[in-house]
């Protein structure tokens, strides 16, 4: 049940991100994999068919595949739909969505709230480090050290290879002395989650800051008057919006299905949350894995859409009229 | 189609959009001189100013020329404060800058890249460096159209940089850097990237801008012809070097060195022999520019300062090459005596190689290496 929401979160069909290398780690990081949500990409196949007609594969091909795919995808979550609405004396309901909202059982769910409560802590905190300490060191390895892009690139895809369970060995140590100087809250955990939330979001940046001229645009805006506050903020963060909200939502969405690194130190987020309430009440659990994976889906959902209302803007550029 | 006319309109008749007072040239920009002292840089060792010199008065239109790699970018950048020398005193005004980073410096600047900001339209692009100034955007508004107006693409001021072309860019980029009335306009290169007919266009129009707010202005070129063409003053500048400082004439009557000669302008060179301050060249004996004991020497020759003799005069020569220019000719030459020349010459001679020709100098004087 724990790493229900993983699978779905780092295969998007975003620019810049390798869909290989992402499920990979999604595998080898949350070892309790269940098939994953449709994925925006494989939702894209028809449209790519139709423009690279001549060496797409024919249309029955395609919809034998999609419709293969689609069922791997599917049966999993059509199983755990259809296992939520199971009345306990036989035949099918919602109770056991309504009892999950019930006042009565608020006692026996209460490590589920508080597990989102730190997941969301978690996540926010994450998205922070991403934003406020990996992009304006990207930026700065881009303007001033060129020389170190690809030691960092390294740096930051290296939590890839290294899975979860050697991480936290890695980290325990490390752990007591957080505790012992700030203490064990949750939110300590993102400490951990800026590691692996890495190569997702080092991926999704380097691709914007490829995309545009640094350099230029910064040496325009220091022409101008503007100061390095100035430049972070009114001429490279609004050109790297796209980099930096993708890199967000994935840091968001890989935190949210994270279940060793917090089950493992010891610390309550919503998968570990899940995983207790999985054992008195099953039903319970997978409508939170459902409803998680929807979240997911939409985050994933929203990615795509960044993307496409940041592409419609930059229409094509216009030939020099002769 | 409408918008196309436009376009076209815009890119080649801009005049006729900036006639009569525009607020931007009416305030007037003070120019400041500048000047550079034993400016040194290098890069990890590698030298690339070597004590650079350079006085520029206010108001004057000075172009850095040089082959690329010669320090010509780099000093501009230096004066701008994108790199910070090793050594000497950069001055704007009079004022010591060298240690006043680049948002302080009161500059305008021009790429040679597209550097407007992609997120923009390009009157809020123009409005940038007013926002940094603090000025009302009510004001900031009319201030960068009335800058948009003065490059004729008033009407553009919605548009994306992604919707213009290449010209258009450049154009709101040097409205942009004009709008905040800088003491010193930079130009690094704005018009490589664009195609022959608007480069043309775009440098003849900036050096009208220029004129119009007489604006100091430094622009930093690889093509002498569009150096030659709109410059107070040029310097050729060659490893890290200025060659030579001078207006474009002196630069292309008198080069003071074989770099000058053969960068600015195409020169043949001729071995002579000088006596009494003249010397003979394929039978014709001129004064020499300059002083020059008797013996041998070598003298100058632009393409123009060479034609076919007639009856048996001149310097027997044969044609190596002869390209046809439109309104003119330009050949190659070889002489009995193996020395190169290039010709310049009416289109209707039409020579071709192998023919053998006879050539003389046509010039009242000779500049001399």
């Amino acid at each position: 049940m724990a790493g229900l929401t993983r699978t779905g979160a780092p295969s998007t069909g975003m620019p810049g991100t390798p869909d290989a290398a992402a499920s990979a780690a999604a595998s080898a990081a949350a070892p309790t994999v269940t098939p994953a949500a449709p994925s925006p990409s494989g939702a894209r196949a028809p449209r790519s068919g139709r423009v690279r007609a001549t060496i797409a594969p024919r249309r029955a091909t395609t919809w034998v595949i999609l419709g293969v795919v689609g069922l791997v995808f599917l049966i999993p979550i059509a199983s755990m739909v259809e296992f939520t609405l199971r009345a306990t004396g036989g035949g099918y309901d919602l109770s056991h969505y309504t009892a999950l909202l019930d006042p009565a059982n608020a006692g026996k769910y209460a490590p589920i709230w508080r597990g989102l409560q730190g997941s969301f802590l978690l996540a926010i905190t994450t998205v922070a480090i991403v934003l406020f300490l990996l992009a304006p060191t990207m930026i700065l390895v881009t303007l001033r050290f060129p020389k170190l892009r690809r030691p960092l690139e390294f740096l930051c895809l290296l939590p890839l290879s290294i899975p979860a369970i050697v991480l936290v060995v890695g980290l325990a140590p490390i752990y007591l002395a957080i505790g012992r100087a700030v203490g064990t809250g949750v939110w300590t955990l993102a400490f951990a989650y800026g590691v692996t939330v890495l190569p997702y979001a080092y991926r999704a940046i380097q691709a914007n800051l490829d995309a545009i001229d640094v350099r230029t645009l910064t040496e325009a805006a220091r022409s101008l008057g503007a100061g390095w506050g100035s430049v972070l903020l009114k001429v490279l963060a609004p050109n790297l919006r796209v980099g930096l909200l993708s890199a967000s939502l994935i840091s968001v969405a890989v935190v949210l299905g994270e279940f060793t690194i917090a089950s493992l130190l010891n610390r309550q987020n919503l998968q570990t949350a899940l995983f207790v309430v999985n054992k008195q009440d099953p039903y319970v659990a997978v409508i939170l894995a459902l409803l998680a994976l929807l979240f997911a889906f939409l985050l994933l959902l929203l990615i795509g859409r960044v993307g496409t209302a940041a592409a419609l803007r930059r229409s094509t550029p216009r030939k020099d009229p002769t | 189609m409408t918008t196309e006319a436009r376009v076209t309109h815009a890119e080649t008749a801009p005049d006729a959009r900036t006639t009569g007072s525009n607020p931007l040239v009416a305030s007037g920009i003070d120019g400041a001189s500048v000047s550079f002292r034993d400016v040194v840089k290098e890069y990890g060792g590698h030298r690339v100013l070597h004590g650079l010199d350079l006085d520029i008065a206010a108001g004057e239109f000075v172009s850095l020329l040089g082959p690329s790699g010669c320090g010509k970018t780099t000093a501009l950048r230096v004066l701008a404060g994108l790199e910070s020398p090793e050594g000497g005193v950069v001055r704007i005004g009079g004022t010591d800058v060298s240690h006043v980073p680049t948002n302080k410096r009161d500059l305008g600047m021009v790429f040679q890249a597209y550097s407007l900001f992609p997120h923009l339209t390009a009157v809020e692009n123009t409005m940038f460096g007013l926002g940094m100034r603090k000025v009302k955007k009510a004001e900031a508004r009319d201030r960068a159209l009335a800058a948009l107006e003065l490059v004729g693409l008033r009407d553009f001021g919605d548009r994306y940089p992604a919707m213009l072309s290449g010209g258009q860019q450049q154009r709101v980029a040097l409205a942009r850097a004009l709008v905040t009335e800088p003491r010193v306009l930079l130009l690094d290169e704005p018009l490589s990237a664009l195609d022959a007919k608007v480069r043309v266009q775009l440098r003849d129009e900036i050096r009208r801008i220029q004129l119009r707010l007489a604006i100091t202005t430094v622009f930093v070129t690889h093509d002498q012809e569009e150096a030659l063409a709109v410059s107070d003053r040029i310097a050729v500048m060659n490893g890290g070097r200025i060659e030579q400082i001078g207006t474009p004439e002196e630069l292309y009557r008198d080069p003071a060195t074989p770099f000058v000669a053969d960068f600015v302008g195409l020169s043949s060179v001729i071995p002579a022999e000088a006596m009494g301050g003249h010397a003979t060249v394929f039978g014709a004996r001129l004064p020499l520019r300059a002083e020059r004991p008797d013996g041998p020497v070598e003298v100058l020759l632009r393409p123009e300062n060479v034609r076919l003799a007639a009856d048996g005069r001149g310097e027997p020569a044969t044609v190596l090459e002869s390209t046809f220019l439109g309104s003119l000719r330009r050949t190659r030459l070889r002489t009995e005596s193996g020395v190169a020349i290039r010709m310049q010459h009416s289109a209707d001679e039409r020579l071709a190689f192998g023919d053998n020709v006879r050539i003389e100098v046509s010039a009242d004087s000779l500049a001399v290496r």
